[in-house]
């Protein structure tokens, strides 16, 4: 039998896991990552991963954890893959145990779980506060040994620039830039699996990572592969504001008993410590009370808007509300939420457990993405798979706080035996497709290169990025108003136009990371169209995408699914039928229990 | 430029890993909250030496910027942390940036760490698991044994430890504190523990935990706080006792 070859395209949670699955299947794998994969942008989860393992005696089931996720949504999410992944949780959770993930643990040596936003169980397994960065060290692990043993060969240091895609309209490989030598080469592949993460950088600042560009989506999309809910974007209401970065606070704070709040008189100066009970606001715990400081993301981050912009009690009149841990204990403290109370007094040079943190929300999470089909990952270009954050399938309008990895580790399981399972069935591999293909292709990025790299333009790409950045936050985040959509897929356009001007400050040949950011800027422009475009079509509110001037949910016509194609060099958006076979939708409402 | 606090920055450069170094001044405005990523990524934005030439922009490693990637690590103001961490209004100024001695330079304040990852494989820094098919719960553990066992997972192979050891040099290949670290805590594991003794064997092969000369300089590098030496001890007497009860059974 012919011996198939997968790529696996980004080596965070979900490359790792696909990866894992198709070396155990006998197949050799070829890795890819802009950064060693250790180095992924999962090492950021941190307050836990969901699992219905009801360690508690709360009566807790995966068809709790799987109706919690629907409905956190708001039902946007297709329904038979989200239930499979909730019954699929415990067993992740056994697996990363026996990996050895140093999981917080009970007196009876059994894993510890506490509350995450959106549930009323103690559903969520953590180690400490730095969660994912165990999980993916586990896997990373997992891969290393794969690695010593030649079943997986890692490439890292390159950074992924298109599909190599036949005249039939099958993937047959990808073309890849080294980031060193800048050298382009194709690789030929029967089946490639993309696990590139979320789009943060379109926003500018985000809680994301540098590589979190969405680059590869966007190369993808302008090939033909569709992208799903793209308007779909999660704003997390606690960070520290940052002008490189907005550091992420997790929702584990709030989990383990951090109350947010503001003094009732925003002139109040005195320190947070000294104003006392009865003049602080606990406007979640007010406004929510079933769910409290524990109601969804995009709840909470309302929640904090209003209170600064339209009720004017930001603290001291900033953009700010307090997020406040200092009732804890501080042996309790130090060992469930060590790591990121360390993140703020590192960076702000103030102990949390003594003073309350100051906090804004931040763009944090990308639910739309690659459009995926129902069954296996599988996107609508044969032999391109997608998982992970990069992809569409789980979180319907928004996803609730610790199922991220789940649903990570979920979709690179299962997209690596499919993509195993499709490089099988073919009649025809790589080795058969000529070398016309790969050589076009290889041609057409380095003409790409050469274009951006030549002496003629005007434009800075890190002006072009920061001003994308101002616009897609002011008008594409939290607050969605028509007016200003269109306004921002103005600049947006302009800025594509800029772009052809561009003027590289680098044009050497080794190492020229210019060269490397100023085509993930040309990828990054058209997504944030897809973005902006999505959400300016969509006349409701739902889960994260919330517009004033439509502010109910609008089942009659928009329980759908977005859809974003390419058509001859433009974004085409059509609409389809979202799967709710197993829970029909309801009213989602927080204030009560549900 | 009066009412305008400048923040110079010296940056040693190299354009490649043959390249001769040499070093550019640059003059940044300063901003409330500045860190070192800040000051290059304003560099980037506008790359015009302090003395007004035209230069490109700095090549260096970053991702996550609240460090636990381990990527931006660099020499800064001599010492050894890391790029994102490091407040600007906390620092001497000028500040003087320079990549890490110990790894080959790729460009600018970018080096080379592979040989950290190597190094994991060397030792086989993994639990051994059978599959990833469904078979049940892992081994129970005491909370007072993932207390222990927790913060040497925190380990971000920034290499820092490498950085400041002076075992690590161009005549010694030294595996460096947080490989051997690293190993302590697969030991820890249930599961881990089983083959304890092939990781002890790697780290008594050349270059392993016999070079350490007890500088205690890792200890004191780690962004991370990771009780380093604890784990040098711990090794060593692992290496010991499995020496010795080689030698006693010939």
């Amino acid at each position: 039998m012919r011996q198939p070859k997968i790529i696996v395209v980004g080596g965070g949670l979900a490359g790792l896991m696909a990866t894992i699955r198709v070396a155990e299947a006998g197949v050799p794998v070829d890795l890819f990552s802009i950064v060693p994969v250790k180095r992924s942008h999962s090492v950021c989860a941190q307050g836990g991963i969901n699992a219905a393992k009801n360690q508690k005696g709360e009566g807790d089931t995966t068809w709790k954890h799987f109706d919690d996720t629907i409905y956190g949504g708001d039902f946007l999410a297709n329904q038979p893959l989200v239930k499979r992944m909730c019954e699929a949780a415990p067993g992740i959770i056994d697996l990363l145990d026996r990996m050895g993930v140093m999981f917080n643990r009970t007196s009876e040596g059994l894993l510890d779980y506490r509350r995450f936003g959106g549930t009323l169980y103690h559903r969520t397994a953590f180690a400490g506060a730095t969660t994912g960065q165990q999980l993916l060290y586990a896997l990373d692990e997992q891969v290393r040994r794969h690695e010593a043993e030649d079943r997986v060969k890692k490439y890292e240091g390159q950074t992924f620039l298109s599909a190599v895609i036949d005249e039939s309209g099958v993937c047959r490989g990808i073309c890849a830039m080294d980031l060193r030598s800048m050298e382009v080469k194709t690789y030929p592949a029967d089946a490639v699996i993309f696990c590139t993460g979320g789009i943060g950088a379109i926003f500018g600042r985000s809680t994301n990572s540098v590589v979190c560009t969405g680059s590869a989506q966007s190369a993808l999309f302008q090939q033909g592969v569709d992208y799903a809910n793209g308007e779909f974007i999660q704003v997390h209401p606690t960070a520290i504001p940052g002008e490189d970065k907005l550091r992420l606070m997790s929702e584990s704070a709030r989990g383990e008993g951090g109350r947010v709040w503001v003094p009732k008189n925003p002139a109040d100066t005195r320190p947070a410590r000294s104003v006392p009970e009865g003049e602080r606001f606990y406007f979640l715990e007010e406004w929510y009370p079933k769910y409290g400081n524990l109601v969804p993301r995009d709840i909470a981050t309302r929640a904090i808007h209003r209170i600064v912009y339209q009720e004017k009690l930001g603290i001291q009149g900033q953009a700010a509300v307090y997020l406040d841990v200092t009732h804890i204990p501080r042996e309790a403290l130090d060992r469930k939420l060590e790591g990121i109370l360390e993140i703020y007094e590192k960076f702000l040079g103030i102990d949390p457990r003594e003073e309350p943190m100051k906090v804004f929300p931040a763009m944090h999470y990308t639910m739309g993405g690659i459009w995926v089909n129902a069954e296996d990952q599988a996107t609508n270009v044969p032999g391109i798979f997608a998982a992970g954050e990069c992809e569409y399938q789980y979180h319907g309008a928004n996803r609730l706080g610790a199922n991220s990895l789940v649903s990570c580790i979920f979709g690179g399981g299962l997209a690596g035996p499919a993509a195993v399972k499709y490089a099988r069935s073919l009649e025809k591999g790589a080795e058969s497709i000529s070398s016309g293909v790969y050589d076009n292709e290889r041609k057409r990025q380095e003409d790409k290169n050469q274009a951006l790299i030549s002496p003629d333009g005007t434009e800075n790409p890190m002006t072009i990025w920061r001003e994308l950045g101002e616009v897609m936050t002011e008008h594409v985040t939290v607050t969605r108003i028509n007016k200003d959509l269109q306004a921002a897929d103005a600049k947006i356009r302009e800025l594509l136009e800029r772009y052809g001007r561009i003027n590289l400050s680098d044009r050497t040949r080794w190492s020229n990371q210019t060269l490397n950011f100023a085509r993930e800027l040309g990828n990054m422009l058209v997504l944030a169209r897809v973005v902006t475009l999505g959400a300016l079509q969509r006349n409701e509110s739902r889960g994260a995408h919330y517009k004033p001037d439509f502010p109910e949910r609008d089942d009659a016509n928009w329980l759908k699914t977005t859809r974003a194609k390419w058509v001859s060099g433009e974004i085409s958006l059509s609409y389809e039928p979202v799967d709710i076979s197993q829970i029909p939708p309801r009213a989602r409402r927080y204030d009560a229990a549900k | 430029m009066p009412d305008v606090k400048e923040v110079i920055v010296r940056v040693k450069r190299q354009v490649s890993p043959k390249g001769t170094p040499y070093w550019e001044e640059f003059a940044l405005p300063w901003r409330p909250a500045m860190n070192v990523i800040i000051c290059l990524r304003d560099i980037a934005e506008n790359p015009v030496t302090r003395e007004g030439k035209k230069t490109t922009p700095i090549s260096y490693d970053s991702n996550c910027l609240e460090e636990v990637c381990g990527s931006c690590a660099m020499l800064i103001n001599g010492k050894a942390r890391m790029a994102c961490s490091a407040l600007v209004d906390k620092l001497e100024k000028p500040i003087l940036l320079e990549p890490f001695s110990k790894f080959p330079v790729v460009r600018d304040l970018a080096v080379d760490r592979q040989f950290m990852f190597e190094s994991l494989k060397r030792v086989k820094g993994w639990i051994p698991i059978d599959g990833t098919y469904d078979l049940g719960e892992g081994p129970r553990m005491a909370p007072e044994t993932q207390e222990k066992a927790y913060p040497l997972a925190r380990c971000i192979s920034c290499g820092s430890c490498l950085e400041v050891c002076p075992q690590v040099n161009d005549n010694n290949k030294f595996i460096g504190a947080a490989i051997i670290s690293q190993v302590r805590l697969f030991n820890m594991h249930p599961t881990g523990a089983m083959h304890a003794k092939e990781r002890i064997a790697a780290l008594m092969e050349p270059g392993g935990i016999q070079d350490c000369a007890n500088a205690q300089n890792c200890v004191k590098a780690c962004p991370k706080d990771i009780p380093l030496t604890e784990s040098l001890a711990e090794m060593n007497r692992q290496a010991w006792k499995q020496a010795l009860v080689g030698w006693l059974i010939g």
